[in-house]
């Protein structure tokens, strides 16, 4: 098992290092960048090169490259073009918010996905399991930010249920500990912001689970059926087991397996999804970020940083996988 | 009175846009304690289905099991699904064809024999895991209480079939069902299973039915045979009559088709022209006259009955081999 997890901590870093050198010749390839952006058209030539040789891009690229390279073995990413603080004070401002909002679409599409699609795949060809088939196909079918105002329009506006947008209603008076605000509420015992937070995250985080719960429901559906058809199954069942033995010793633990896998990839894609969301319900995390990072000026150190943390999350994602399937599975487990 | 009596055991299959397939047509045959009987017969001709149709094990959709399976004066087919459970595995074992696909892949193999016992006999876990070493024991597994802990894809083809027979047999039934249990195996492990059967059997007097295509191993183990085309027994006797003297001409044809050591060599082995896929319903006369050498006019337009015949045996021929030629 170590050796499994060290191997996969050497391939990480391989793998990041590839993706750091990609991105950063693929960012300075595009037109444009934070020097127009900052200044504008009418900027004149000796602001310009001012500007250029203040944030370094006077210099070649392999020094530029190679100072980024240093830097970021250092963990310093340098400051933001936009604002000037630090990268990592920006992204450690929003990535908690984007946490709690991802964290809480996958409880939401696991915990419902998993039970909705077994309970299909008992009720094979019956109301519920083609029920289920076309509501799932519609979950997966509607764009996030289709639905995401679709349902802020129906539920804050015509219906005065849930707030608009933000994370946590203006005024509130929250200690912030782990900038997990229903986290927090719950750690200073300030119940009511951590209820307040709550009751901000349960549309955004509905929004977000619509496309993975979707998916995870097909995909347990599915595996449970082909599992239902196996022999060991059989032989279960001439051992005369009772009928919940056999579902959770002999039926749901073989099913996993494929529901695992789906469950890593809809979490690695759920970045692209926080982006939509967090756009629709004004969320301010990681999502936010990276479009005003692109469209604000190209703010290169920030979407640098921000598309390794993306990349660190979708390889840890995957080890996770790769582990609990060796749990799950002997054959899998290494000798 | 008999342990088992299978009195008109019919499946049908339905199938979307296709006719119903009667797979086991009017099928009766009786078990007394401790004997085995063979069910024998080539691919489809609804041996397999019959078992699961005994067990309550078809599909629970898309198809009609009618008849009667007694056992111990209950009937299987109309006992509540509860109470058929309680049976399964306690009062019937059942072994199945394919070892490794039978045995559940992530389960330790300890877990898969002890769980009968802890569902039938209310043993604890650990009790339970101390017998199913036992058990593996008894079945030849060398090593039981490291194997209790290892899992199916760690042990051999004939270990896995060890490891079946001895979850079937881990509450002493009245009755196992092997069905083609040797099938997937080699010819020298074949034989250990077929030895261990035998002599599990023979100890315990477990009554057995022993499903096959195999005339090798009903000439080892069983006492009476039942010969099975299209869904129906076709013949029915001791296991030295049949041998010796096959009275209808599909098990004369089958016997025929045995490679003999002595015979000439550059002879051409005998085979029965034709295929399953040539019958017809039994309700137009018998369905092996495609096939059949002796057929005459007589076999064709209405149903055969079974007739008894000689020491208990019974036979569904209008014109079967005479008993001279046959010997």
């Amino acid at each position: 098992m170590v050796r499994v997890v060290s191997r996969r901590l050497v391939q990480l870093g391989v793998t990041l290092i590839a993706l750091m050198t990609l991105v950063f010749f693929w960012l300075r390839s595009l037109p444009g960048g934070p020097v127009d952006a900052l200044l504008g058209e009418r900027a004149t030539p000796q602001t310009r090169e001012l500007l250029i040789q203040a944030l370094g891009y006077d210099q070649p690229i392999w020094v530029q490259y190679g100072r980024f390279l240093k830097n970021v073995v250092t963990g310093n990413f340098g400051n933001s073009i936009r604002t000037g603080e630090p990268v990592t004070d920006v992204i450690s401002r929003a990535f908690p918010a984007t946490v709690e909002l991802a964290v809480a679409a996958i409880i939401i599409a696991v915990g419902l996905g998993i039970p909705l699609g077994y309970l299909a795949a008992r009720h094979r060809g019956r109301l519920l399991d083609n029920a289920t088939i076309i509501v799932t196909l519609i979950g997966i079918s509607i764009p996030i930010f289709f639905l995401g105002y679709l349902l802020k329009d129906w539920l804050t506006q015509d219906i005065h249920f849930f707030p608009p947008s933000g994370r946590i209603s203006t005024g509130t008076d929250n200690t912030d500990v782990t900038g997990f605000f229903v986290l927090d509420g719950l750690l200073t015992r300030e119940f009511d912001a951590s209820a307040d937070a709550l009751w901000h995250l349960v549309l955004p985080a509905v929004t977000l689970a619509t496309i993975p719960l979707a998916i995870i429901v097909r995909i347990t559906r599915a595996s449970v059926l082909d599992v239902l058809d196996e022999d060991y199954v059989r032989t279960a069942d001439a051992k005369g087991l009772r009928d919940a033995t056999i579902r959770k010793r002999h039926v749901l633990r073989n099913a996993m397996l494929p529901v695992v896998t789906t469950v890593g990839l809809q979490t690695g894609a759920l970045l692209a999804g926080a982006v939509l969301t967090e756009k629709v319900y004004n969320w301010g995390g990681l999502g936010t970020l990276i479009t005003d990072s692109i469209s604000g000026g190209r703010d290169y150190p920030v979407l640098q940083a921000l598309i390794l943390l993306a990349a660190v999350v979708f390889i840890v994602v995957n080890l996770l996988v790769d582990l609990s399937y060796a749990v799950i599975d002997p054959r899998v487990r290494v000798q | 009175m008999p342990l088992l009596d299978v009195r008109d055991l019919a499946v049908v299959f339905h199938r979307k846009g296709a006719v119903p397939v009667r797979a086991v047509d009017g099928v009766s045959f009786t078990v007394e304690p401790g004997q085995t009987v063979g069910l024998v017969g080539e691919s489809g001709c609804g041996k397999s289905v019959t078992s699961l149709a005994i067990m309550g094990l078809l599909p629970r959709r898309g198809n009609t099991v009618t008849g009667e399976v007694r056992f111990e004066e209950a009937d299987l087919l109309t006992l509540r699904p509860q109470d058929l459970r309680d049976r399964r595995g306690r009062d019937i074992g059942m072994i199945f064809q394919d070892p490794l696909s039978s045995l559940n892949p992530v389960i330790p193999l300890g877990l898969q024999v002890a769980e009968v016992l802890e569902r039938h006999r209310g043993r604890t876990r650990q009790a339970a895991l101390r017998e199913a070493g036992g058990l593996l024991d008894a079945v030849g597994i060398p090593d039981p209480t490291r194997r209790l802990k290892e899992f199916p894809h760690q042990l051999s083809g004939g270990m896995r079939q060890r490891a079946l027979i001895a979850i079937a047999l881990a509450c002493r039934p009245r009755l196992l069902i092997a069905d083609e249990p040797t099938t997937a195996l080699d010819v020298t492990i074949q034989a250990q299973i077929l030895t261990l059967l035998k002599d599990l059997v023979d100890r315990s007097g477990t009554a057995l039915v022993m499903i096959t295509h195999d005339l090798g191993v009903v000439a080892g183990l069983c006492d009476t045979v039942n010969v099975l085309y299209a869904g129906k027994v076709v013949e029915r006797a001791a296991r030295h009559d049949l041998f010796a003297e096959p009275r209808h001409p599909y098990t004369h044809g089958l016997l025929q088709s045995v490679p003999r050591l002595d015979a000439d060599r550059g002879g051409r082995l005998h085979q029965i022209r034709g295929s399953v896929s040539d019958n017809i319903p039994w309700s137009e006369g018998c369905a092996f006259a495609p096939r059949c050498d002796r057929v005459i006019d007589a076999c064709i337009g209405e149903t055969v009955p079974l007739e008894p015949v000689r020491r208990g045996g019974a036979l569904r021929c209008t014109n079967p081999v005479p008993q001279e030629v046959a010997a």
